[in-house]
């Protein structure tokens, strides 16, 4: 009988062998199948896109929806004055907050700020879109770029805040007290010692966060607006990489697709060089650091 | 000496400042969308939420429409997703080896940096035929699923199906990263000791790895599922903005993200805008929820490991 219950025990040990590289094996599926999408995206982009990548592209202004030819040169412009204006507002708050956090931790309102910047992280972008029409396009009675700037201002702060906060509680301790020890006011510690040496990172938080808004279109709907010419008035409504692409996207003609590709193969391309660039930052300060 | 500490006092003035900024935009953000809804909603009143008449030229605004919407699309792609994030995370954490984890790490990571309107604009010429032609007659009439309420009646592609499916790939990469995170966060002692009594590599991972990690995992969840409800463009593209309770996943529906984004510009009385600020409202308040669950949630498992 004994014989019996070695079979058993066996054949149970072999059933859960089997379910174990079963299982295994099925993540290995999940993870081929989670990556498809973002190859497929690409390639498909490349495919449709880069036959109307020309000089044109970035030089020309946008033919009349349906002509053939033209480029999105005021789109482009328009993304990168956004992009500014953005980085003007989000990066000196997000990086002061997140200096504050770093340094006030386990304070209440340490505590509380930490917790809303995530809450503010997660609030739709549309949401953050009707906010700024309602603050600063109602008000003022048009459409503008510095509406859209702020909107998505608005977006970078809590990315750039936790970043910040991230990176400066990597740096140790005893450069501070080193610092203060050599007779360093705080202020001083804080912005040359410690910025300084959390920079990398900081920069790498701060492309992330520029990456991410470059490509945002539902706030600018209410607050740049877009629009089919060259202009550069911050008190007015402003043409944008993301907006144009939409336009052309629901758009009936195959030449507008056309252009929607380009433009998508050309924001995408400026996305990802930004986070390979925020990547590559990051490997080398933890290179750097092992040493 | 006093200069010196005039320059810390006026450092951390300014740094304060910066912090509380936060709050405030938030307080403000709430205010001022509060107000502006304030005359649709007391208009209104409850019907609000809970009528799916939609008429603008009446002056009749009730969001259920969208709101189920939203619910529907979020929750099909939590179903989709959820499975495949866990997957890659403890593909990524426990089981691949050291040179794939990298790339696919990466791979994963970079399916969030892809702006929404370019998921929208590839929703439209690839997903929205693919699920016109071989996926939908396929879920219909091979597996005879026509008959089901479910998926039943015409597909023309831009659908609820369509929106759920392009949400599910936008969230995974959110919560493959917090999934990745809490599994991190397991100590190594509890894969040993569960190797020690005899268990598989599954069992490991099933007995002493997921449950340490569950409640971050849920919370990995939920924050995707704060992502989907207010996610826009790639949505208003592809799920065909129809103001309609319909069962079938292959009808066109609305969310409210989507019907903001279509209506907004559009809106000419003031009731409208405020209608229109009243579902940017229940979306602030349904994110904000959702979105301090989950913090909260992972707060709780990344806390236990730091101690």
């Amino acid at each position: 009988m004994a014989g019996d219950k070695e079979v058993g025990e066996m054949r149970g040990r072999q059933r859960r062998h089997a379910t174990s590289v079963v299982m295994l094996g099925l993540t290995y599926v999940a993870a081929a199948i989670a990556t498809l999408p973002l190859l497929f995206i690409i390639l498909y982009l490349l495919r449709k896109g880069a036959a109307f990548i020309r000089p044109a592209f970035f030089t020309q202004m946008p033919m009349p929806i349906g002509e053939v030819g033209g480029g999105m040169a005021n789109a482009i412009v328009g993304t990168l004055i956004l992009v500014s204006i953005a980085s003007a507002i989000g990066l000196p708050i997000g990086i002061g907050a997140g200096l504050y956090l770093a340094e006030h931790r386990g304070s209440r309102l340490a505590n509380t700020v930490r917790f809303l910047s995530d809450v503010l992280n997660g609030l739709p972008s549309i949401v953050i879109g009707i906010f700024a029409w309602e603050f600063l396009v109602r008000p003022f009675g048009n459409f503008s770029a510095l509406a859209g700037g702020l909107a998505l201002g608005a977006m970078m702060i809590p990315l750039v805040t936790r970043t910040t906060e991230e990176m400066v509680r990597l740096v140790p301790t005893s450069l501070r007290e080193a610092a203060l020890a050599l007779g360093y006011t705080r202020w001083r510690t804080s912005v040359t010692i410690i910025l300084r040496t959390a920079m990398p990172g900081i920069v790498t938080g701060a492309l992330v966060a520029v990456a991410r808004i470059a490509g945002e279109t539902a706030p600018l709907l209410f607050t740049a607006l877009g629009n089919q010419f060259w202009s550069t008035s911050l008190t007015e409504p402003i043409a944008a990489l993301p907006l144009q692409i939409f336009t052309y996207a629901i758009s009936p003609y195959d030449t507008a697709h056309a252009q929607a590709w380009a433009g998508a193969l050309v924001l995408i391309a400026m996305v990802l060089v930004i986070s390979l660039a925020a990547r590559y930052a990051t490997r080398s300060r933890f290179g750097t650091a092992g040493d | 000496m006093e200069a010196s500490a005039r320059g810390d006092r006026v450092y951390h003035a300014i740094t304060t400042a910066f912090a509380v900024s936060i709050p405030l935009l938030l307080v403000l953000i709430a205010i001022s969308i509060g107000i502006a809804a304030w005359p649709a909603l007391s208009q209104a009143g409850f019907s609000f939420i809970t009528s799916s008449e939609w008429d603008v030229a009446r002056g009749k605004f009730g969001a259920a429409p969208a709101i189920y919407g939203t619910i529907v699309s979020s929750a099909i792609a939590l179903l989709i997703a959820t499975p495949l994030a866990i997957g890659v995370s403890i593909f990524l954490s426990e089981i691949a080896p050291p040179w794939l984890r990298q790339p696919v790490g990466f791979l994963v990571d970079l399916l969030a940096a892809i702006p929404s309107v370019v998921y929208g604009l590839w929703g439209i010429f690839v997903l929205i035929p693919l699920l016109r032609d071989p996926i939908a007659p396929f879920l219909s009439d091979t597996l005879r699923l026509g008959s089901t309420p479910l998926f039943s009646g015409p597909n023309y592609g831009y659908s609820m199906l369509a929106a759920g499916l392009i949400l599910a790939i936008m969230i995974l990469p959110f919560i493959s990263a917090v999934t990745r995170e809490v599994l991190l966060a397991v100590p190594r002692s509890q894969r040993e000791a569960a190797l020690a009594l005899g268990a598989t590599r599954w069992e490991m991972i099933r007995d002493a790895v997921l449950p340490y990690a569950r409640s971050g995992i849920i919370g990995g969840i939920i924050l995707g599922l704060g992502r989907a409800l207010g996610e826009t463009m790639a949505v208003t593209m592809l799920i065909g903005n129809r103001p309609e309770i319909s069962a079938s996943l292959f009808a066109p529906g609305y969310t409210m993200a989507s019907l903001i984004a279509n209506e907004f510009t559009e809106a000419t009385s003031d009731l409208h805008l405020s209608a229109l600020m009243a579902v940017g409202a229940v979306l602030f308040v349904i994110t904000l929820i959702v979105n301090a669950l989950a913090r909260w949630l992972v707060w709780q498992v990344t806390r236990k490991s730091a101690r």
